[in-house]
């Protein structure tokens, strides 16, 4: 019999919060710019500077931890974490260790229509290193270029507790934690732009075992797509290793996408000694609970709440609710829509089936759509009012995504308008029974199914143009 | 007790290179340091909370407003090495 395994996931996830300027002095945060032109010399690190706390960093890393469920605390501080790499031009990073400004939250994901508390351990305030920029890659470099444009803007790091088992499960998380975060407002969560960055732990153990086993942390990741990816292999990888007699080492492991595997970077044995202590150049920060609530009560609707909201108030099926919910961007156009048109589900259909459909295919997100909110509502109504059929819209839809075009600006051009004149329908009906006697004769013979045939035909003869309520109610009659 | 090892490792996570004479200074001196702050934990501290900074102060903030930033020429000043504005260094892995 083969032991059956199952995987433990732990997830750390760091967030550049959207502030102006960084989090110890007064240097931009934009992204990009001139190398080392976003950079001053507090954040160079230069001898005699001081940090000082930017007070929008703790209100967002507040916003974002009571989003989360956390308990804020009224007694925090920050800590250096000690260790030499160049992108950090202090030796030291400045982070908070034994007291995070944040503790004890929790994220509800749903996996297969199940719903499962995530544990957030902790969220703390940190400074980002700058950029290292490698000739080739980092193996073979000759040599680095370093960039401090983004040392020092402003982080929030989210550990959770390894609670996650399987790889849907940790993509479930991150895409909720995005969600959420994003509703916040305090941050954009981009993850191909690094500014929502994921390290995961994955180890496995025998089912029934207690112990965890020894852990690997994979970096890396910057899509929804290669997190599962890296988590599947990982699994496999480190199953295969104990199944074949070996023993997983603890390191850490970086995601090839191309290849699609995880390959060692370094072992981590000694790095782990970053020699933490208080940084004497800051000072406590004292929050009192009237501040933390009022922020609280500050907070936005957040997803959870939304998708509550979409199935009491519009009617929508959980499973849409949850869908549109998924990112604020999506959420945010579905709200705009249903403000210029009235039937949300029919919204919703539209959102989930074509939208959705062309999207992938492009391997767009929802914020390069073309089709502005109030042209689906166009659409949606051009339809209601028997302008065009259905399968027209569809048509209509695609044009829409691809130009950009105004829905009713594509029906004239293209010709497109719904053909509702019975008399002109009639002569269209009348052709199609006559060149097909033996659909004809199947209905009238009771294979009643045969009607379906024959308004294809018309369809087919309108170029999909022929109002298809009113054509089977023509055929009905003309064939009684 | 610091041992000559612990010395070693702290050496290199500092980055300095020791030679035998000076690991068995630095063993023997760490160590009269840490005898001397021994001292301190004979006192009774019951009741005291751990000092997180020496200063009564708390709470010092900035707004967040974009200031000026250094000229990129200055930030270069003192690099060993450069390649068009990037600091250069050796490659780490």
């Amino acid at each position: 019999m083969t032991q059956s395994y199952e995987a433990v996931i732990g997830i750390e996830v760091h967030v550049e919060l959207k502030t102006n300027t960084k989090i110890f002095c007064n240097s931009t945060t934009e992204f990009g710019g001139d190398p080392n032109h976003h950079t001053c010399p507090v954040c160079l690190g230069l001898p005699g500077t001081l940090p000082v706390l930017n007070k929008k960093v703790v209100e967002y890393a507040v916003r974002a931890g009571l989003a989360l469920n956390c308990k804020i605390a009224n007694f925090s501080k920050f800590d250096r974490k000690n260790y030499y790499y160049p992108d950090l031009p202090k030796n030291y990073q400045i982070s908070q260790y034994d007291l995070p400004i944040a503790e004890h939250g929790y994220l509800d994901i749903e996996v297969d229509g199940q719903t499962k508390r995530i544990g957030i351990t902790r969220l703390h305030m940190e400074e980002d290193a700058g950029k290292l920029v490698h000739q080739g890659n980092i193996v073979t470099t000759p040599y680095s270029l370093v960039d401090y444009n983004r040392t020092g803007v402003p982080l929030i790091e989210i550990v959770s507790e390894p609670d996650m088992r399987s790889p849907e499960e940790a993509r479930a998380y991150v895409e909720k934690l995005k969600a959420v975060i994003q509703y916040t407002g305090v941050s954009d969560c981009r993850m191909e732009e690094g500014s929502l960055r994921c390290d995961v732990n994955v180890s496995v153990r025998p089912v029934g075992q207690r112990e965890f086993g020894t852990k690997t942390e994979i970096k890396n990741l910057n899509s929804f797509r290669a997190l599962q990816r890296a988590v599947a292999f990982e699994i496999e990888r480190q199953i295969g290793v104990l199944e074949s007699g070996g023993k997983v080492i603890q390191e850490t492991r970086t995601w090839d996408e191309a290849r699609g595997i995880t390959v060692s970077m370094r072992s981590k044995e000694q790095a782990h000694d970053y020699r933490y202590f208080p940084d004497p150049d800051l000072v406590p920060l004292v929050l009192d609970n009237q501040w933390i609530e009022f922020i609280r009560e500050s907070l936005p609707e957040l997803p959870d709440q939304r998708r509550a909201r979409y199935i009491r108030e519009y009617g929508l099926p959980e499973y849409d609710a949850s869908i549109l919910t998924l990112t604020k961007e999506m959420s945010d156009y579905f709200e705009e829509v249903i403000q210029h048109y009235h039937t949300p589900k029919a919204v919703s259909n539209w959102m989930m089936g074509e939208m959705a459909r062309l999207l992938n295919a492009g391997g767009m997100d929802i914020t390069r759509c073309k089709i502005k909110p109030t042209q689906l509502a166009e659409l949606l109504k051009l339809i209601d009012k028997g302008t065009i059929s259905g399968k027209i819209a569809k048509t209509v839809f695609e044009e829409m995504f691809a130009s950009g075009k105004d829905p009713e600006a594509i029906v004239k051009e293209k010709g497109l308008v719904q053909i509702s004149d019975e008399g002109a329908l009639a002569a269209v009906v009348d052709e199609v029974i006559a060149a097909n006697p033996k659909s004809v004769q199947d209905y009238r013979g009771g294979k009643t199914q045969a009607i379906g045939f024959l308004v294809g035909q018309v369809m087919k003869a309108t170029r999909g143009k022929a109002n298809p309520d009113l054509v089977n109610k023509l055929l009905k009659e003309k064939l009684q | 007790m610091i041992s000559k090892q612990d010395v070693e490792h702290v050496a290199l996570l500092a980055r300095l290179e020791l030679n035998e004479e000076e690991k068995e200074l630095y063993t023997r001196q760490l160590n009269k340091i840490l005898d001397a702050a021994r001292a301190l934990q004979e006192l009774n501290t019951d009741g005291v909370p751990p000092t997180a900074h020496v200063l009564p102060i708390q709470n010092v903030f900035r707004e967040d407003r974009v200031g000026e930033h250094i000229d990129p020429e200055k930030a270069l000043a003192n690099a060993p090495d450069r390649e068009e504005n990037f600091f250069k260094v050796p490659k780490i892995v």
